[in-house]
This record gives C-alpha cells, sequence and structure tokens, in this order.
C-alpha cells in the first residue's frame, strides 16, 4: 500500500485535499467541527461520492476496480462509526459476529468465542453479549462498534471519534488497546479525533483539515511548534496547555516495531 | 495470497514438538479450525507438548485465540502444553488476545404448552392495554382540545396546514383514482348481474346509494391508514427512538399538543374532503361505464341518480369521516409512541398500526351502519 491519496475538484467541502497513510501508523485527523472530516473518511469508504481526485487503497484505484475486488477491500478494513451504527435487531453478539458470519465459513463455537474475545479486548463484561444495542450506554454502544469493527481482524481501521462519549479510564484503555493491535498486528489506524490525551498518546502523525485541505501534517512534536493560528489554539489553548509538555517519542517508536513487523508479513507473503 | 495455516509434529526427548506454520489469520475461514483441531489432536496422549510458533508468517487475534484454545484444550486433557520461538509481538497477542473460558449460557427449560399459554396470556393482556390506552389517548386529546379551544393563537397552524397539504392534497389522486376504478367496476356487474331481472337501469341507484354510503368512506378510510397512518406511526416512532420525544417533554412542551394534535386534526379535516372526493370519483366511474358499456346518456344517468338518492346518502357517508380520521390517528400515534430502540420494534408497530386501522375502520363501519338504520336516516 502506497497511502491514501485523495483529489477534490471543486467541492465546497474538500478542494483539492491530498493525503498518505502509511501502513501501520496511527494517523490522527483533527480539525473544526464541521469542517469535513467525517465527510472525507465517508469519501475514501465509498460512501460518498466525491467530484474528482483518486483514492487508493492497498494500492488498488477505489475507482477502477470491479466490485468483486472491491468487497475484497472492504473485508480488509474495519469501520467505526460516529454513533455506533450496530444493527438494532441484533443482540450485540450476533453484531460482532456477523461480519465473521457473512464473510467466513467458521463453527458456531468459534463464533462465539471470537466474539467472547473480542468482547474482552474492548473491555466489556461477558452479559453484554446477549444485551440488543438500544439497551446499552453511549460508551458501551462505541466499544462493541469497535469489536464489530475489528471482528475480521482488518489491516486498516477507520475510528470516528471513538473515544468521545468515554470516561477518562475507558478512553485510556481504548488508547492502549489500539496501541498493542498496532504493534501486534501492524494495524493501520485513520482515527478522527478531538481527544487530546489520544493525540498525543497513540498517534504517530496528526494532520489538521482547514479550509478544505490539510493544513499541516506530520508528528505531534512538530504541529506543537506550528505558527498557524487555529492549530496553536488548538493545541495550546485552554486545554491544551497541560499536555503539551507530556508528549513523549514513543509512539513513532511503536510505529516503527510496527512497520518493521509488517513489513516483514509483507516480504514473507510475496 | 497468504499460506494456509499448517501443523507439523514431531515427536522429540522432551515430549512432541508442534511446529506451527503459514497465517494463521481469520481470513483463512475453516482452514483455521481444522489446523487447530489437528493440533490438539496431534499432541493429545503425550505428557507434554511444545508448540512451535517460530515459523508462523502472520497471526492475528483470531489466529492467537484458536491456537491457544488448543493449548488450553490439551490442558485439559492433562497435557502441558508451552509456547516457543514467539515473536515479542505475537506472544504479547498471545496474552492479550487468547483464550477465555466461556460460562456456558444459563439454559432456561419451559415446555411448549406453558410457552403458548403464556403468548396467548400476554397477546389477551397487551391488547387490553392497548385499548386502555387509546381510551387514555382519546381523553386527554379531548382534554387538550378543550384547553386549545379558546385560544387559536396556541394552535399550530403551521404544522397543521404542512399536514393537511400532506394528507389531503397529495392523497387526491390515488384516492380519486381507486374510487373511480371501484364505481367502474360496481356500475358494470350491477349492469351485468340486474341485465337478468330487466333492471339494468336500477344499476345507478346501485353505485349511488353504495358509493355515497359506505364504498367511498371506506376505499378512502383505508386508504389513508395505509398511506397516512403508517407514515405517522413511522415518524413518530423513528422521533422515539432517537430520543426527540423525550427532548420535547423535558423541554416542557407536550409531545401530544405538538406532535399528534396537528395530525390528528389534519386528518379530521382531510379524511371529509377526501371522502368528498371519492364520492364523485366513483359517481364519475359509474357514469362512464353506463355510458360506454349500456349506452346511457350522462343526461339520464343524473335524472336517474337524483331520483335515487337524497342528502341524506350523501351526508351518511360524511359523516362517518371525521370518526374514521380519529380512529385512525389515534391509533397510528399510540403505536408510534409504542416504537422501542430497534429498527424491527419500528416495523412491528408500522404494521400493528396499518392492521389496526384498516380493522377498525371496518369494524365501525359496521356499527355505523347499524346506527344509522336503527335511527332511520
Amino acid at each position: 500500500m502506497r497511502g491514501i491519496k485523495v483529489g477534490f475538484g471543486e467541492k465546497l467541502v474538500m478542494d483539492g485535499l491530498d493525503l498518505d497513510l502509511y501502513r501501520g501508523e496511527v494517523l490522527g485527523f483533527v480539525g473544526a467541527s464541521g469542517a469535513g472530516k467525517s465527510v472525507l473518511t465517508r469519501t475514501i469508504l465509498g460512501l460518498l461520492h466525491k467530484q474528482a481526485g483518486t483514492i487508493e487503497v492497498f494500492g488498488y484505484d477505489m475507482d477502477k476496480i470491479g466490485p468483486s475486488e472491491r468487497r475484497l477491500i472492504e473485508e480488509r478494513w474495519g469501520v467505526l462509526f460516529q454513533e455506533g451504527a450496530l444493527f438494532s435487531s441484533l443482540t450485540v453478539r450476533q453484531n460482532i459476529q456477523a461480519p465473521m458470519r457473512e464473510h467466513l465459513n467458521l463453527s458456531q463455537t468459534t463464533l462465539d468465542g471470537l466474539a467472547a474475545q473480542k468482547l474482552q479486548l474492548v473491555g466489556l463484561p461477558q452479559d453484554a453479549a446477549d444485551k440488543y444495542p438500544a439497551e446499552l450506554s453511549g460508551g458501551m454502544t462505541k466499544r462493541v462498534s469497535l469489536a464489530r469493527a475489528l471482528a475480521l481482524d482488518p489491516e486498516i481501521v477507520f475510528l470516528d471519534e471513538p473515544t468521545s462519549g468515554l470516561d477518562p479510564i475507558s478512553a485510556g484503555d481504548f488508547d492502549d488497546l489500539i496501541g498493542t493491535l498496532q504493534k501486534t498486528l501492524g494495524l493501520t489506524v485513520f482515527m478522527v479525533t478531538h481527544d487530546l490525551d489520544s493525540l498525543y498518546a497513540i498517534c504517530d502523525r496528526v494532520a489538521v483539515l482547514g479550509h478544505g485541505k490539510v493544513s499541516a501534517v506530520g508528528p505531534i512534536d512538530e504541529l506543537l511548534v506550528s505558527e498557524d493560528p487555529w492549530i496553536k489554539s488548538y493545541f495550546h489553548g485552554k486545554r491544551g496547555v497541560v499536555r503539551a509538555g507530556a508528549a513523549g517519542k514513543r509512539p513513532a517508536e511503536r510505529a516503527e516495531d510496527g512497520r518493521a513487523q509488517f513489513d516483514r508479513a509483507e516480504d514473507a507473503r510475496r | 495470497m497468504s499460506v494456509a495455516p499448517s501443523v507439523t509434529p514431531k515427536t522429540g526427548d522432551d515430549g512432541v514438538v508442534l511446529s506451527l506454520a503459514g497465517a494463521w489469520i481469520i481470513a483463512a475461514g475453516r482452514a483455521l479450525e481444522t489446523s487447530a483441531a489437528s493440533l490438539t489432536s496431534a499432541a493429545r496422549g503425550g505428557r507434554n507438548a511444545i508448540i512451535d510458533l517460530a515459523g508462523i508468517e502472520r497471526m492475528d487475534t483470531a489466529g492467537a485465540w484458536v491456537i491457544d484454545r488448543a493449548r488450553a484444550e490439551l490442558a485439559g486433557d492433562g497435557v502441558e502444553a508451552a509456547y516457543r520461538g514467539a515473536r515479542p509481538e505475537y506472544a504479547l497477542l498471545l496474552q492479550e488476545a487468547g483464550y477465555r473460558p466461556l460460562e456456558p449460557p444459563k439454559q432456561v427449560r419451559t415446555s411448549h404448552l406453558v410457552t403458548l399459554l403464556a403468548a396467548v396470556g400476554e397477546s389477551v393482556y397487551t391488547a387490553g392495554l392497548d385499548l386502555i390506552d387509546i381510551i387514555d389517548y382519546l381523553g386527554e386529546i379531548v382534554v387538550m382540545w378543550l384547553r386549545l379551544a379558546p385560544h387559536p393563537l396556541r394552535w399550530r397552524w403551521t404544522s397543521m396546514v404542512h399536514h393537511l397539504e400532506m394528507y389531503s392534497l397529495r392523497s387526491v389522486p390515488i384516492i380519486a383514482l381507486i374510487n373511480f376504478l371501484v364505481g367502474a367496476i360496481v356500475m358494470q356487474q350491477g349492469i351485468f348481474q340486474l341485465a337478468r331481472f330487466g333492471a339494468s337501469p336500477y344499476a345507478v341507484n346501485l353505485v349511488g346509494v353504495l358509493g355515497l354510503r359506505e364504498l367511498g368512506v371506506l376505499m378512502t378510510s383505508i386508504m389513508i391508514a395505509g398511506r397516512t397512518g403508517s407514515a405517522i406511526t413511522a415518524e413518530i416512532g423513528s422521533m422515539n427512538m432517537r430520543e426527540e420525544i423525550d427532548a420535547l417533554r423535558v423541554m416542557a412542551l407536550d409531545p401530544l399538543e405538538v406532535l399528534i394534535m396537528p395530525r390528528l386534526v389534519a386528518l379530521a379535516i382531510a379524511l371529509p374532503i377526501l371522502t368528498f372526493v371519492a364520492d364523485m370519483a366513483t359517481l364519475g366511474g359509474g357514469l362512464i361505464v353506463s355510458w360506454i358499456y349500456a349506452g346511457m346518456t350522462p343526461e339520464v344517468f343524473i335524472s336517474r341518480l337524483q331520483g335515487a338518492i337524497a342528502t341524506e346518502t350523501f351526508l351518511v357517508g360524511l359523516i362517518k369521516a371525521p370518526f374514521m380520521a380519529v380512529t385512525i390517528g389515534l391509533i397510528a400515534s399510540t403505536e408510534g409512541m409504542e416504537v422501542r430502540g430497534s429498527a424491527e420494534s419500528l416495523g412491528r408497530c408500522v404494521t400493528a398500526s396499518v392492521v389496526k386501522s384498516i380493522f377498525m375502520v371496518i369494524v365501525m363501519d359496521g356499527v355505523f351502519a347499524m346506527f344509522f338504520t336503527a335511527v332511520d336516516y
């Protein structure tokens, strides 16, 4: 995968936007509310039509591939929608099993076991498995949705505000989980977030969306010294100033590990 | 594509060494399960086993889980299995995403007879509750109407007019079309069947009386129950699902006043208008068929019609319309309020709304027929 490049023509929300997402990295995506972060995510996923530009996922141009190739790509990514988008008439367990049941031939015991494993990974108790989405709290919905996004062990996950609505402890666990998965699976993460803690803790690079373009992209340390007024007030505003000192180098190292591991796997595959 | 997962057992000095190779990923599907099963069967019987992970090409959470489950199963059989040669990230994965024993779900055993009886009892009980609910709503609506009647400024005119347009104006084409067809069919059959008694011209009476008294209002009500009743249930139901109704409540707004009243009033105005349209369409259908099929000129048709029907015949149909409207509106909005979180429940409530409305419309038409006969109207 060379990354994703998105270019839009005369669209109002996105105007000639370029962005690369490298294998094994966690890319945080920030921008003012209504700047089009979710629009971009939905465009990459093919849910919205773009007027111009190309999107490449795993090296395939999404406009030039047929439906069957597209399906194969869709099995390799997982998506967490902002509001969960769980199937309301299925239980939590059935929700998590839905992608596995549809795409793979697995026995019911394994399906149940894997659903339980995903629940445990996202930090939910096992008795949540038989609940319906309407009976879940907002934070639980987020976690179940993440569990469903991870069901097929995707290579890329798109997370739309994964930690909003979670308490700080859960949000921290969430960051740890994403970090672990990145390290062990070489997971690539595209994360729309407003959570400064997440940005500091797990994002290797942060992209800032403004005026329909990516106005800045780079490791968080670079953005912290940026002169752009919006970026400045974002990271050094009332809420950002406390954490400014806390940015460490760990995420970058972790990305190195993840990338190296994935390159090995990629070599082995060829 | 990646290599399928595989297991190569080798018996050594210190037990069986099981070398795993290939990609232990979920995309392997059934192969993942069979490989894990061969892992357990190869090591079974021995005292201890070593699972060598050095040859693994790729592993994901599902792969880690099946490998770890195999190890746990072996441990259950008294075989000590240990991992060897795992890369640090895979060791972490096995630890984080490993197998955890599942508590078997509690099975509650009940006999089918008990379940059946319970289901019957429950549906009788809910039917009773539904009735109470609807009467409850009716009472609330009447009280609200009495309270609002002296203050026309507080009526939601915009909402009412909007719904009036949706319910009446946009229903006109379909209502006119079906009633035109019904009028034509009744006329055609009337002429054909009555011809045996030489009474073909009386088909005009048939269309006039049947159409104005019963069919016009009945067909319109059924159509509106399907078209508008379902829309009301779906609107209120999805608002209920997304906590919009709760939001209204906490803003000190009464959903009954804001949502249900305007719809109900609009429906009560729309249905008589549509019934009138339906009546005209029925007569129109009759006129066209009698002209083409029996050669009866429009002048003759109209003069016969004037002899057959009186103002009451027309009014009987029209009087029923607002009652039908309130019935449909009440059932639709109570069902909408019943919707719970899932899409399935929305579907169920919309279905229930339409079925109940149509049923009640027909029952009420029967009651009205008996009533008008009794009072000789």
